[in-house]
């Protein structure tokens, strides 16, 4: 897609004020229903657009991602826009820096349509947790779209960009891509800068990308991925352009689909997977069933870890140096306690209050100890299966999208977790991928998980299967899409 | 019943790296406040700390120095507690593995006071109260510390004293940090607890705070000494809490009470790689360390036969140090180059900042001229007080304002001197022939007087004995 609105534009087709007005109607159209943004940057927008097209005018060339426009999930910085996290907390807070993230997309000509709607601070997985009111999904306003990048999905599944940065701490950008009938790709651990990313759990954080197609994903990965210094986990490596990796054909490569994943799944999904696995027959892969035991452990050992993590990241939001000052005070103390106290939503305290429980000195041993050393177990399970196998395959959920408000419970609500975690937990590069619809025409994902800094080999899976699967179906509901 | 006390110390130690300990700004005192930060450290959302591997080599060369094993692999931790003056919330310290460990520092009489690690961190932003309002500087947010945690080995406010004013001095000597008290790059916490004399096990403890002067520590020690004491005599349970040294009222007193209940919540820094350190790394700094204050010492006296009270003076500063060192390489003079800087030239440093830069009025090269004039006897001793004055007033060289011969008389000038001044003094020659020993020093004077002071005392007093007996 990304390719073929670049040659429009190189052979003046298509302008990018254009495109740009083309997607700013999508918005203008269908967002008051579906609410994938939080902010929109429209005049910032429209002025991009126009320097590419003054530079296409003095005839100089342009980059693949000059002029496109895309969405950047609001947990991601952006300088003097504000980047609100979906929480009360930072509603004013407007960086004084933009993500490495951004500076790359910035530099490589990409138009910023604005800030998409999340689950406050990627704390979620159905986007009912922002401050904002949830997104809808334009498959069915009724259903969820996922979280916590939903309205990233969203934007990218509604022609309200063409694609989206997401993050995925633990499936947050492949679960909505799931519901969403879009393509979630989550990078290696420490293959794309975290700088500015506003963190939830660091050691799983991870930008993803959320677009109509691998291609696109490979050519926003590409670029994305630039070596960035400020983050000391970002590894510099040998870059492999993963969009030169995508024809390689699969013949003689191995797939493993995870026997724990399986199970639990309507035998309406299961028969869009089985086709799945027949399709990467078809192109010349072997499929073997692979069992990891341990990932039993995977949702515990998540919870407690990312908990952690979020309790402390979370911490410095005190209404000190910026976000919500509550107006309600004597003390220091008073200022920090209240501010926190109506800053935050529910879900948001209860992950730092169980944060904060599994990290004090008495339960230390017993919770995030013990995490630690499960995260460990999982990671030497993952790394033995990548001994036999090239891939690792999954549903992404086990569902489609579900009707709001039909997870009342954590519990339930985490479980919608189970099949993701586990790239976030082994630092993996894992891809959801449209690959059918249920019998109400909701979209279902696959999930393709590769070994570390493979995101080569994951992306070229996707594509050969999108190669032999052919288009997806569009979204209709919520107004026309604009069907560009 | 007769009571020990017994001291721990967590030393906190400034590092004078040209760059905070996760991001780029520069390290400073005083200034415009909130004009050396960024988004790292204000703990902006999104920010992340990236590792001043400068600050990983002054940690090790603090930790051989004091004699501290390295760990190959450390890592980061976070300590959560919530301050407005921690920007986030939480200090990146080492919890689990610290760089250094199992060192020691020794004190002049040969006790060894154990270190039980020394680890990296960053310091917090500070506080500043106004009448209406509570004000934060984040000039000193990351800035890079050392703690260096010793074992419960002092037994008495003094050796705590020297303790600290040793490892203020290798720290300057190692050129990791300025020490400044009085600007907080040296701070303390100091653990007392009391025993029986005689006793095995160990008192109940408490911790004082951020004690931030030499005579401060002394007095809090001295007066949570008695307090644990007088609490004990009646018969109470000292209690485990974290105290606060109060200067004017000479006492301790509780912190907040929310303090004590603190529970950090340590756990892995996610955002920093574990910290790799090679052997070979490790050789290096220890190849490239100067020589340290203990070392000096033991050479002056051992090879230049100097005093210990010289030795002592001579390496308090280490640019003092230096200067000296010089001069006696430049005229083979150790004896007589450390009394020319320590009676003479010491004299024109006043104030501490003078000391420590070693900024004397004019070069000290300058005066290893004179010395070399008195080493081949061309110049007498007691010319060097006027000679050191004149040069530092003028700031010239020797040179420029003396000409040697001016110092200098020969015998026959001597004699001839001394036959005038017994002609003249006839009551006092009188005196000395009757008796009165005494009366020869002002004779001797005379002469002195009379030469401009260029006699040598010694041999007028001979001449003037051979006449006069």
């Amino acid at each position: 897609m990304i390719r073929a609105l670049h040659h429009q534009l190189v052979n003046k087709e298509l302008s990018a004020v254009e495109l740009t007005d083309k997607y700013l109607q999508g918005i203008h159209t269908q967002d008051s229903v579906l609410h994938a943004y939080i902010t929109v940057t429209e005049k910032k927008a429209k002025t991009a657009a126009r320097k590419v097209d003054e530079k296409i005018a003095r005839g100089e060339e342009i980059g693949l991602l000059e002029g496109i426009p895309m969405s950047v999930k609001d947990n991601i910085s952006t300088k003097g826009i504000t980047t609100s996290c979906g929480s009360a907390m930072l509603r004013d807070y407007q960086p004084v820096y933009d993500a490495h993230v951004v500076e790359q997309l910035k530099n490589a000509g990409a138009i910023l349509l604005g800030k998409t709607n999340m689950d406050e601070f990627g704390m979620g997985s159905t986007g009912e947790s922002s401050y904002y009111g949830a997104t809808k999904n334009p498959y069915h306003t009724d259903c969820v779209p996922g979280g916590s990048s939903g309205g990233g999905a969203v934007s990218v599944a509604a022609d309200m960009a063409v694609f989206g940065l997401g993050s995925d701490t633990g499936g947050s950008v492949r679960q909505p891509a799931s519901f969403c009938g879009v393509v979630g790709f989550k990078p290696t651990y420490g293959a794309v800068s975290r700088f500015g990313l506003i963190a939830y759990a660091s050691s799983l954080d991870q930008i993803g990308i959320l677009a109509k197609n691998t291609e696109d994903t490979a050519i926003v990965f590409d670029t994305v991925s630039e070596f960035d210094c400020r983050d000391a986990t970002h590894r510099k490596r040998n870059k492999i352009a993963t969009v030169s990796e995508l024809q390689k054909p699969l013949t003689g490569k191995k797939i493993g689909v995870l026997k724990e994943l399986m199970q639990g799944i309507s035998s309406e999904l299961e028969q869009l997977l089985l086709a799945s696995v027949e399709v990467f027959c078809g192109l010349g892969a072997e499929v073997v069933e692979v069992s990891v035991p341990e990932l039993a452990l995977s949702l515990p050992v998540y919870y407690i870890l990312a908990c952690g993590e979020c309790a402390s990241n979370l911490a410095r939001f005190d209404g000190v140096r910026y976000g919500t000052r509550t107006k309600n005070y004597d003390t220091i103390e008073e200022m920090i306690v209240n501010s926190r106290t109506e800053g935050f939503g529910f879900e948001v305290k209860q992950r730092i209050m169980m944060g904060n429980y599994f990290l004090r000195s008495v339960n230390y041993d017993n919770y995030y100890k013990k995490a630690q050393e499960g995260r460990a177990a999982l990671c030497d399970a993952v790394k033995q299966c990548f001994e036999e196998v090239d891939m690792l395959l999954s549903p992404t959920v086990h569902t489609t999208a579900f009707p709001f408000g039909s997870l009342t419970d954590a519990v339930s609500r985490y479980k919608t977790d189970l099949c993701t975690v586990l790239a976030n937990l082994c630092g993996l590069p894992a891809i959801s991928i449209p690959c059918g619809y249920d019998e109400k025409g909701l979209p279902f994902g696959l999930q393709l998980m590769g070994n570390q800094f493979c995101e080569h080999t994951v992306l070229n899976f996707a594509y050969q299967y999108e190669q032999a699967t052919g288009e997806s179906r569009k979204p209709t509901v919520g107004g026309d899409s604009v069907g560009i | 019943m007769e009571y020990e006390r017994i001291i721990g110390l967590e030393t906190h130690v400034e590092l004078s790296t040209n760059t905070k300990i996760f991001c780029g700004c520069p390290i400073g005192f005083g200034g415009e406040p909130n004009t050396r930060c960024c988004p790292v450290c204000t703990g902006q959302p999104g920010a992340l700390p990236v590792l001043n591997r400068a600050v990983v080599e002054y940690g090790i060369k603090a930790g051989l120095a004091l004699h501290c094993s390295i760990h190959h692999h450390s890592s980061m931790d976070r300590k959560n507690y919530v301050y407005p003056d921690l920007p986030k919330s939480y200090q990146i310290s080492q919890y689990e593995v610290p760089l250094c460990y199992d060192g020691y520092l020794t004190l002049g009489d040969g006790t060894k006071i154990r270190i039980n690690r020394i680890h990296i961190e960053e310091d917090a932003g500070k506080l500043i109260h106004t009448e209406n309002a509570v004000l934060i500087d984040y000039n000193r947010g990351g800035v890079p510390l050392i703690e260096i945690v010793t074992e419960p080995d002092f037994r008495s406010a003094e050796q705590v004293r020297e303790y600290l004013e040793r490892l203020r001095l290798i720290m300057k000597y190692l050129d990791v940090s300025d020490c400044k008290m009085q600007e907080g790059s040296l701070r303390c916490d100091v653990n007392v607890s009391v025993r029986p004399k005689g006793s095995e096990a160990f008192g109940v403890r408490t911790e004082i705070k951020n004690v931030n002067s030499f005579s401060f520590i002394e007095r809090a020690i001295d007066s949570e000494y008695k307090r644990q004491i007088a609490l004990l005599e009646r018969g109470e349970k000292i209690v485990q809490q974290t105290l606060r040294y109060d200067e004017e009222k000479r006492a301790v007193e509780p912190m907040r009470s929310k303090e004590d209940a603190d529970d950090y919540r340590f756990f892995p820094e996610p955002d920093i790689p574990q910290i790799v350190v090679s052997q070979q790394e490790i050789d290096a700094i220890k190849a490239s360390l100067p020589e340290l204050p203990a070392e000096k010492r033991t050479r002056y006296g051992k090879v230049w036969g100097l005093s210990d009270y010289e030795s002592e003076q001579l390496t308090k500063y280490p640019n003092i140090a230096k200067c000296f060192e010089q001069m006696v390489e430049e005229t083979k003079e150790p004896k007589l180059c450390a009394n020319v800087m320590l009676t003479h030239l010491f004299r024109f440093l006043h104030t501490e900042e003078e000391k420590e830069r070693a900024e004397f009025p004019l070069s000290v090269q300058e005066f290893s001229v004179v010395v070399k004039h008195i080493s081949r006897s061309a110049l007498s001793n007691q010319f060097l007080k006027q000679i050191v004055d004149t040069m530092m007033e003028q700031r010239k060289p020797f040179d420029a304002l003396f000409d040697l011969k001016e110092f200098q008389v020969d015998e026959g000038e001597t004699e001839r001197a001394v036959m005038i001044v017994l002609e003249q003094n006839e009551k006092m020659v009188a005196d000395f022939k009757n008796g009165k020993e005494k009366a020869i020093g002002g004779l001797i004077g005379q002469v002195m007087r009379a030469t401009k002071g260029r006699a040598d005392a010694k041999t007028v007093e001979k001449l003037i004995r051979e006449q006069l007996t």
